[in-house]
């Protein structure tokens, strides 16, 4: 058991044992544990290192530390920059899980429902690995590769995450079984890019890894008045949300069938779309 | 095999834990190696909140603290809540009010909501009703409806303030 106090000493307790278990969160790897599903025996606890905590901005990015947690995204301050994510993490769990969860594990864990991930794809965020070897950066569609697979090697960690401010709208939508405490069917988040003129989408729960609708994006970004700020018209909408419905690859699980999971994205993507910029014969929002 | 002894503080006492498993929850410390059964064991995966405590404050599940990576923090269980170093009374403002409105029937998710109650009127004096049941979302109980529970935070709510003014 070490608990690290700075990241130099995380790296070179992974270092010494690149089989050590990462502890940072630890609600979904106590889960694994409290089941019998994983044995630990060396664990590296880094809630504790200073340099993994907060977020800083530089000109139009922040740098959000691995240990950010669920509620210190939530918080309106950070909130105000990333929408989407700050609205994502107020859906995870409960206020316990919140308290603890970061958005290091999030990454780590790489479900496929995992609620930080559509919103991150859809930011295009850089993730930073750090070793005793050194430090990588990877954009978020190469660090998550497969259902529950990440691209971290043994002895890496991950130190921070790399989004943009993009000074538009956006927004996070999941579907679940009820309010809280929900592990999503299907999620979807939608940020706006005034600058570069584009609408990004990202989808959750319905791939193995997170997803762009990127057929969609180039749709709708051609028919946004860009200048003139009125909304999409309604055939607009409505073909948005068909082509984010053909970009979701989802499956058929216990949580919901692939059919359903198809629609509803549809259906989060013309309400997120709306929200963002408002309907025909309305201000926009 | 056991891991190195560690020190946490538990309702304001320092304790050891000798002799601890590498895998131990909090949870399982407090019930099976400190004599504090008060917080519940059910889900074991942070679903239901039973097994509430603060840890340095914070409102966290017991069950997903690893014990051993909490060593040297604060803890604080229900049987902190009373005034009374065994728990034994007199009893806390929220734990008054769950008895006055009912809101204990057969009394499992109690230990999690009471803490769960206390944590939220620590930062919101006065709650609306959406924000007590965002604040109590963590916390099953599959007795009473919650009825009765959103009864009891409003007048532990009023306990509180008055307690105050």
């Amino acid at each position: 058991m070490t608990i690290a106090r700075t990241l130099d000493d995380a790296c070179a307790a992974l270092a010494a044992d690149p089989t050590a278990t990462v502890l940072a969160g630890g609600t979904d790897l106590m889960v694994q544990v409290n089941r019998g599903d994983r044995i630990i025996s060396n664990v590296v606890a880094i809630d504790r290192i200073p340099e993994l905590r907060g977020w800083t901005r530089e000109g139009d990015f922040l740098e959000i530390g691995a240990g950010m947690t669920y509620a210190e995204m939530a918080d309106p301050g950070f909130a105000a920059l990333v929408p989407a994510l700050g609205q994502a993490a107020r859906t995870v769990g409960s206020p316990q899980i919140r308290a603890t969860g970061t958005i290091g594990g999030n990454l780590a864990t790489a479900s496929p429902a995992g609620d930080m991930l559509p919103v991150l794809v859809a930011l295009d965020a850089v993730v930073e690995l750090r070793s005793s070897n050194g430090r990588r950066h990877l954009p978020l569609d190469e660090f998550v590769v497969g259902v529950k697979a990440n691209a971290l090697t043994a002895g890496e960690l991950i130190v921070t995450v790399r989004v943009p401010v993009l000074h538009g709208p956006q927004e996070f939508m999941k579907v679940g079984p009820r309010n809280a405490m929900v592990i999503s069917v299907a999620s979807l988040a939608l940020v706006v890019d005034p600058a570069g003129r584009t609408v990004r989408v990202g989808l959750g729960s319905v791939a193995p890894v997170p997803l762009r609708a990127t057929e969609a994006e180039v749709m709708i970004g051609g028919r946004i008045d860009w200048d003139g700020g009125g909304p999409p018209t309604t055939g607009d909408v409505d073909r948005f949300g068909q082509l984010v419905a053909d970009a979701a690859r989802p499956i058929d699980d216990h949580r919901g069938t692939a059919a359903y999971r198809r629609h509803v994205v549809g259906v989060m993507a013309q309400r997120t779309l709306v929200r963002a910029f408002g309907m025909v014969g309305e201000a926009a929002a | 095999m056991s891991g190195d002894p560690y020190r946490l503080t538990v309702n304001g006492r320092p304790v050891e834990v000798f002799d601890g498993h590498p895998g131990e929850s909090l949870l399982f410390v407090l019930r099976e190696r400190l004599g504090l059964p008060g917080s519940k064991n059910a889900c074991e995966e942070g679903e239901c909140g039973s097994c509430s405590v603060r840890l340095d404050g914070d409102l966290v599940c017991s069950c997903l603290v690893l014990a051993a990576a909490a060593a040297d923090r604060q803890v604080v269980t229900v049987e902190g809540l009373a005034d009374t170093d065994d728990g034994a009374g007199p009893l806390a403002d929220v734990q008054r009010a769950f008895v006055e409105a009912g809101a204990v029937q057969c009394g499992f998710c109690t230990p999690g909501l009471l803490m769960a109650v206390d944590a939220l009127l620590c930062d919101e004096p006065d709650p609306g009703e959406l924000t007590v049941r965002e604040a109590i979302s963590g916390n099953l109980c599959r007795c009473t409806g919650y009825g009765r529970i959103l009864e009891a935070v409003d007048k532990a709510a009023t306990m509180r303030r008055e307690a105050r003014s």
